[in-house]
């Protein structure tokens, strides 16, 4: 007898969270709706999360110039953004790595910025320099202890990012490995995940975009950036191309590219927004 | 006259209740059929190219690497199992000491605050759950056992059981608030102490509400994802300890889904299927084990 009531009361629960889930989706698609007023052009563009932010900041500047326009930016990372604008899904994709040959032949690639890749620590951490030796020792486990290269005796706790990342892909690019020869410890997806997983953790090493970790150590948040074969990680050294490990951030567009985002993407390749690079600590492109 | 046609008019009126009612009903059960097939037609590119074999075959996974492309989801599946039953394990002693302390000792506003305060955990997101385990059980983790990495099964089973416990303690509760009065009186009439009337009349009366509570935050735990992907260190590795890093089947879609290209997208879509699968074994396991009972009781 009891358990039917008690069923009923858990039936009920469940339905009133599924009712607002519901009543939260339609009031999403009323808003999405009244956004599509007439003659107003919408501009999409898909991809890299770490261009989104950047993106997003200089569709705001553009869409007060051009009140006609209306510009959504969506992250999902620099495959989605390929996928999306190679499909018609967006009209324009962000991707923040160089194109490969094989899909340098349907899209093509605007730099708007560059952007450099760092190995970060804990402020407490005494390491302050690991070369690529050392790198490639530690991700693949040769280097299991902090004291072998130079810091306290305590355990190495390697953090690597999830499969797609274009930071992996960078990273693992300028170590020569495959993501098969790397043993972690945690995976996790975004920059401040990584960044937290180094707070929360004082063993852990990651790696990050430079952008990312300069504006996060500036803020007060107890993380270094790590010198790597000598060279200081900064925006002036990706800017003069000494720091070794560094990627474009590229907006690419496939051969049915609208006018109106066309324009769009002439302005974000213009000095216009080199403020705004600087602001998200890129490094602006001539 | 007249009453007959009120009353034709009532069933009329019944019968339209009746449809939309039977509608609805029709809706909420079809959308679970609806979210399989869609996870079906997903994942039917790698089910169609075999793959299905290597998901149970290979020892790891490693989708993106060019040179040994592996697909083994079995330490994932051991992973998500593991966690939910950790966490499930933590929060039902703790939900059901707690339900019978609100029903059976609290003064009734303290049961009223209770209450109101695990509504409120129900609604705190998932994300902020998972940032919370993060910043404070994470560091925790790592005081108690300094070697290891922090992000962890137990970081994730501790997150999961607090995210969890006010179902178990609501349903318990409410299960506990259905026992016949007459039946507690009864007990009380037989000069049972209070702790002897809630062990042995108040509880099993409630059995059948309380394992449907914990069901159903089973299915919840097992689900979620935002939490986990943030604590559990995501290695798709089968633990040997409660501070090993283990990698659920959801924290896989979440993290890989948003960046994957086709074939691996369709493996995804499989990895999620795998997991409905398997929640519906578990469903149907509680209801075929009910419905036992059931009879087994009914007959007598």
């Amino acid at each position: 007898m009891g358990n039917d009531f008690s069923m009923n009361s858990v039936f009920s629960f469940a339905v009133s969270r599924k009712y607002w889930v519901l009543l939260g989706g339609f009031s999403l698609s009323l808003a999405s709706c009244s956004k599509r007023e007439a003659g107003v052009e919408t501009i999409t563009l898909t991809g890299s999360s770490t261009v989104a932010p950047l993106v997003a900041d200089a569709a705001k500047r553009y869409e007060e110039s051009h009140p006609a326009v209306r510009i959504e930016v969506q992250s999902g990372g620099s495959s989605r953004g390929l996928a999306d604008a190679g499909s018609g899904v967006a009209d324009l994709g962000m991707v923040s790595r160089a194109l490969t040959l094989e899909e340098a032949k349907t899209l093509k690639a605007h730099r708007i910025a560059a952007d450099g890749v760092c190995v970060i620590l804990h402020k407490d951490n005494p390491v302050a320099e690991l070369n690529r030796q050392q790198l490639i020792d530690i991700y693949t486990k040769k280097a299991v202890n902090w004291s072998t290269v130079g810091g306290a005796d305590a355990p190495i706790v390697v953090a690597n990012k999830a499969e797609g990342r274009s930071t992996l892909e960078v990273f693992l690019h300028f170590l020569g490995l495959d993501n098969a020869d790397v043993k972690a410890d945690v995976v996790v997806g975004e920059n401040l995940h990584v960044i937290n997983s180094v707070v929360s953790n004082p063993n852990t090493v990651g790696y990050v975009s430079i952008g990312t970790a300069a504006s996060e150590a500036k803020n007060g948040t107890p993380i270094k950036l790590v010198i790597t074969e000598g060279i200081t990680p900064s925006m002036e050294t990706v800017a003069d191309g000494t720091f070794p490990i560094t990627r474009p951030l590229n907006v690419v567009e496939d051969a049915q590219t609208s006018a109106a985002a066309a324009a769009f993407l002439q302005f974000l390749t213009s000095p216009a927004i080199h403020d705004l690079v600087e602001k998200h600590y890129f490094v602006p492109v001539p | 006259m007249t009453s007959s046609k009120s009353t034709t008019l009532s069933r009329s009126l019944d019968r339209v209740f009746r449809g939309v009612l039977g509608l609805l009903a029709a809706v909420s059960g079809g959308m679970v059929l609806l979210i399989v097939s869609y996870l079906v037609t997903g994942a039917w590119p790698a089910i169609e190219a075999g793959r299905l074999a290597a998901f149970f075959t290979d020892e790891r996974w490693q989708p993106g690497s060019a040179r040994d492309p592996q697909f083994g989801v079995v330490s994932m599946l051991v992973g998500s199992l593991l966690v939910t039953l950790l966490a499930v394990g933590l929060a039902t002693p703790v939900g059901v000491a707690s339900a019978v302390f609100h029903r059976f000792y609290a003064p009734p506003v303290l049961e009223r605050w209770n209450r109101r305060m695990l509504e409120l955990l129900i609604g705190v997101p998932a994300v902020v759950f998972g940032f919370w385990g993060l910043m404070t059980v994470v560091p925790l983790i790592v005081r108690l056992a300094p070697e290891t990495p922090g992000q962890s099964l137990l970081a994730g089973g501790i997150v999961l059981a607090l995210m969890i416990l006010p179902i178990v303690t609501l349903t318990t509760q409410a299960a506990l608030q259905a026992v016949p009065r007459a039946q507690l009186l009864a007990a009380a009439g037989l000069g049972l102490g209070r702790a002897r009337t809630i062990w042995a009349v108040a509880l099993p009366a409630a059995r059948g509400g309380i394992g449907a509570g914990v069901l159903l935050s089973l299915a919840r735990a097992i689900g979620e994802t935002m939490a986990v992907v943030l604590v559990c260190g995501n290695i798709p590795q089968i633990p040997d300890s409660l501070f090993d890093p283990i990698r659920p089947v959801t924290s896989t879609i979440a993290l890989e889904m948003g960046y994957a290209t086709a074939s691996h997208k369709a493996l995804l879509f499989c990895a999620g299927l795998v997991l409905v699968l398997f929640t519906a074994v578990f469903v149907g396991w509680h209801s075929f084990r009910r419905q036992m009972a059931d009879t087994g009781t009914g007959g007598a």
